[in-house]
């Protein structure tokens, strides 16, 4: 197992470590990977809804959906800057057009983008996990084993991206496998094989990482002053990088991704310490008390 | 939004202000919190805890449990048995009405067995599910040879053991719900155990008030106004620390628990500390001639003994509520994405700083 991970207990059977790189900029929403995951894990039905949100009607990641293509309409101002649009004399002639008939100078964005577990270096739900369901795979992924759940949710609060959820009928958590049955195999995960313009790609991480650099130096050629990768390396986050990163074209916010998240479980030792601290403050306390003064 | 100003290109369709607020490196530091961040149709980033109200109620049951274990012990020690006896039975009730709770929410017996599968540090709810278990076994066995005077030296052991184990089990859920993604709970991270102890020792302190005759529960009274006063204060610390981010914790429903928890918390402290000096004014008179004291003390007696009894029971309230308003504000503050999303763009920024 490679890329900042360190499990030396899988005794030779490791592999090294597997991830998605998921480009956004050629996501286009199709939605494949939600219904190839849901097909080939089994995953019930969570609720035909409508929510008014563009055309996810999924959303988010939950308990019944591990993979959520977001949809993000965004009015968008065209900057001279804007490369990829055309040449100053085409946008000299829109700016004059938009004048003419009174209308606000932009076009419409459409932002897609396929999210799921990271499968995180430091994972706080594992850690978190008081009974060892959660756990790390030989192929550096991070899995919940269902005959241990418990049901006690506190991976659900733990997780940095809001991955994890309680499934109502049976009380246990249920997330991304990135398809442990089908690594075993040599198979990739549902999601990506399904993905029609290989905007899911699987592969071994630190060839996956080549490739993202690679693309954001094309797409910043290109002109999109927005493109940057998010959670592909080991610094600049607090979960030590992602085995599941993206290219993003906006802000992770906008994506209804967290701009810097944490390892909840990194603070630990200062927690347990503050929380020794004050458990021996109670303890003095109620023993001073008790044995001082009058009965 | 017209021109073609490059830093305000792009606008989330889910941002509720309008404004696209844009962390510069250099910039001034802000005094006063931004524009309400940008968002994913105001999604909430992280999730919101699935607990349910029983694992409120075991915070404030499970921490009041812990601080009658040294109750209990320093009590036995000195010899008052009414004391001893009533808090030894509040730590084995207790324990029980802990591990009931616990089950309640996860649904079914066997799946409390699962917590005892491993021991993880970097999980505080396998370190509570263990001290918890201990904590039982070890409080039995000294209420055994408080009630039934059996096993002297053993049952003497259970209740040092009991008392020792007793304030972690008051606090360490204070670590559970800081090592989470809830903006609340993380940032309370070093004042939160101090609130649950206090508020424990208060709690502990509060129940044997009600229990015991008045004149064997003077070190519950001072337990209580003690716990009572530190609360506050600590409280206050953890104020002082959230800032702006204590939001939640002053609006809607849990602002109401929390300012209605300070309240009977300071008023039930004053009362237990103004009821329990009469009373003791009176033990003395009883001491150098109880008859002639007694009968002129009398009406007194009676009177302070119910404020005292009152008392205890507002600071009792204030402290279920206290672990509620903390518990709900957290979960508002999960289900808001500003509550995330803008501490880490402050995060952001001063690194780049």
């Amino acid at each position: 197992m490679t890329a900042e991970l360190e499990v030396l207990t899988y005794g030779g059977t490791e592999h090294k470590r597997v991830g998605f790189f998921t480009d956004t900029s050629v996501c286009i929403g199709c939605k494949a990977c939600e219904v190839a995951c849901k097909e080939w894990n089994g995953v019930p039905e969570d609720g035909l809804n409508h929510t008014g949100m563009s055309m996810d009607n999924t959303g988010g990641l939950g308990a019944d959906s591990w993979r959520h293509v977001a949809f993000v309409e965004q009015r968008r101002a065209l900057g001279i800057e804007d490369g990829l649009q055309g040449s100053l004399v085409q946008h000299a002639a829109r700016a004059q057009l938009a004048d003419e008939v009174g209308e606000e100078l932009g076009e419409m964005r459409w932002l897609m983008s396929s999210d799921v577990c990271k499968h995180c270096t430091s994972a706080a739900c594992l850690e978190v996990c008081p009974t060892g369901s959660l756990f790390r795979t030989e192929f550096g992924t991070v899995v919940v084993q269902e005959d241990i759940c418990n049901g006690c949710g506190y991976c659900i609060p733990a997780c940095p991206f809001g991955v994890l959820d309680r499934r109502e009928e049976d009380g246990r958590v249920w997330k991304c496998t990135l398809c442990y049955d089908r690594l075993r195999d040599d198979q990739e995960p549902a999601c990506a094989q399904a993905c029609p313009t290989d905007s899911i790609q699987f592969g071994d991480l630190d060839e996956l990482r080549a490739v993202a650099d690679k693309r954001l130096e094309v797409l910043q050629a290109a002109g999109e002053p927005g493109a940057h990768l998010y959670l592909n390396d080991a610094d600049g986050n607090g979960v030590g990088g992602a085995g599941a990163f993206f290219l993003l074209l906006d802000e992770p916010e906008v994506y209804g991704l967290p701009p810097d998240p944490v390892d909840a479980a990194g603070d630990l030792p200062q927690t347990w310490r503050a929380t020794f601290i004050a458990a021996g403050a109670l303890l003095a306390g109620s023993v001073g008390l008790g044995l001082g003064g009058r009965e | 939004m017209s021109g073609g100003d490059p830093a305000a290109v792009s606008q989330g369709q889910g941002t509720r202000s309008g404004v696209a607020p844009r962390e510069r490196a250099g910039g001034e530091r802000r005094m006063v919190p931004p524009g309400e961040p940008r968002s994913y149709y105001g999604q909430p980033i992280i999730a919101e805890p699935v607990w349910t109200p029983e694992v409120g109620w075991y915070f404030f049951v499970g921490g009041l449990t812990g601080a009658s274990a040294p109750l209990a012990l320093t009590a036995s020690l000195r010899g008052n048995h009414a004391l001893a006896r009533r808090a030894a039975v509040t730590t084995v009730a207790g324990a029980g009405i802990s591990a009931a709770l616990l089950v309640k929410d996860l649904g079914r017996p066997a799946r409390f067995l699962t917590m005892l599968r491993v021991f993880k540090v970097t999980s505080p709810m396998s370190v509570g599910s263990w001290v918890l278990s201990a904590f039982g076994a070890t409080a039995t066995l000294g209420a055994a040879r408080e009630l039934f005077g059996v096993l002297p030296r053993t049952g003497r052991a259970g209740q040092v053991a009991a008392a020792a184990l007793g304030p972690v089990l008051s606090t360490y859920t204070a670590t559970l719900l800081a090592t989470t993604a809830v903006p609340v709970w993380a940032e309370a991270r070093r004042e939160l155990p101090f609130v649950f102890a206090a508020s424990s020792l208060a709690a502990a302190g509060a129940l044997a008030c009600v229990l015991t005759p008045a004149a064997h529960a003077g070190t519950a009274r001072r337990m209580a106004v003690a716990g009572a006063g530190a609360e506050l204060v600590a409280v206050q610390a953890m104020d002082r620390r959230l800032g702006w981010l204590g939001e939640p914790l002053h609006q809607g429903r849990p602002g109401t628990m929390a300012r209605a928890a300070k309240g009977l918390t300071a008023v039930g402290g004053v009362a237990v500390a103004v009821g329990g000096r009469r009373r003791s004014g009176l033990a003395v008179r009883a001491g150098d001639g109880w008859r002639s004291g007694l009968a002129v003390r009398a009406g007194d007696g009676w009177r302070s003994g119910l404020a005292v009894r009152a008392g205890a029971v507002a600071i009792l309230a204030g402290g279920l509520l206290e672990r509620f308003a903390i518990f709900r504000a957290g979960t508002a503050s999960a289900r808001d994405p500003k509550y995330t999303v803008r501490p880490q763009r402050e995060r952001v920024a001063a690194r780049e700083r």
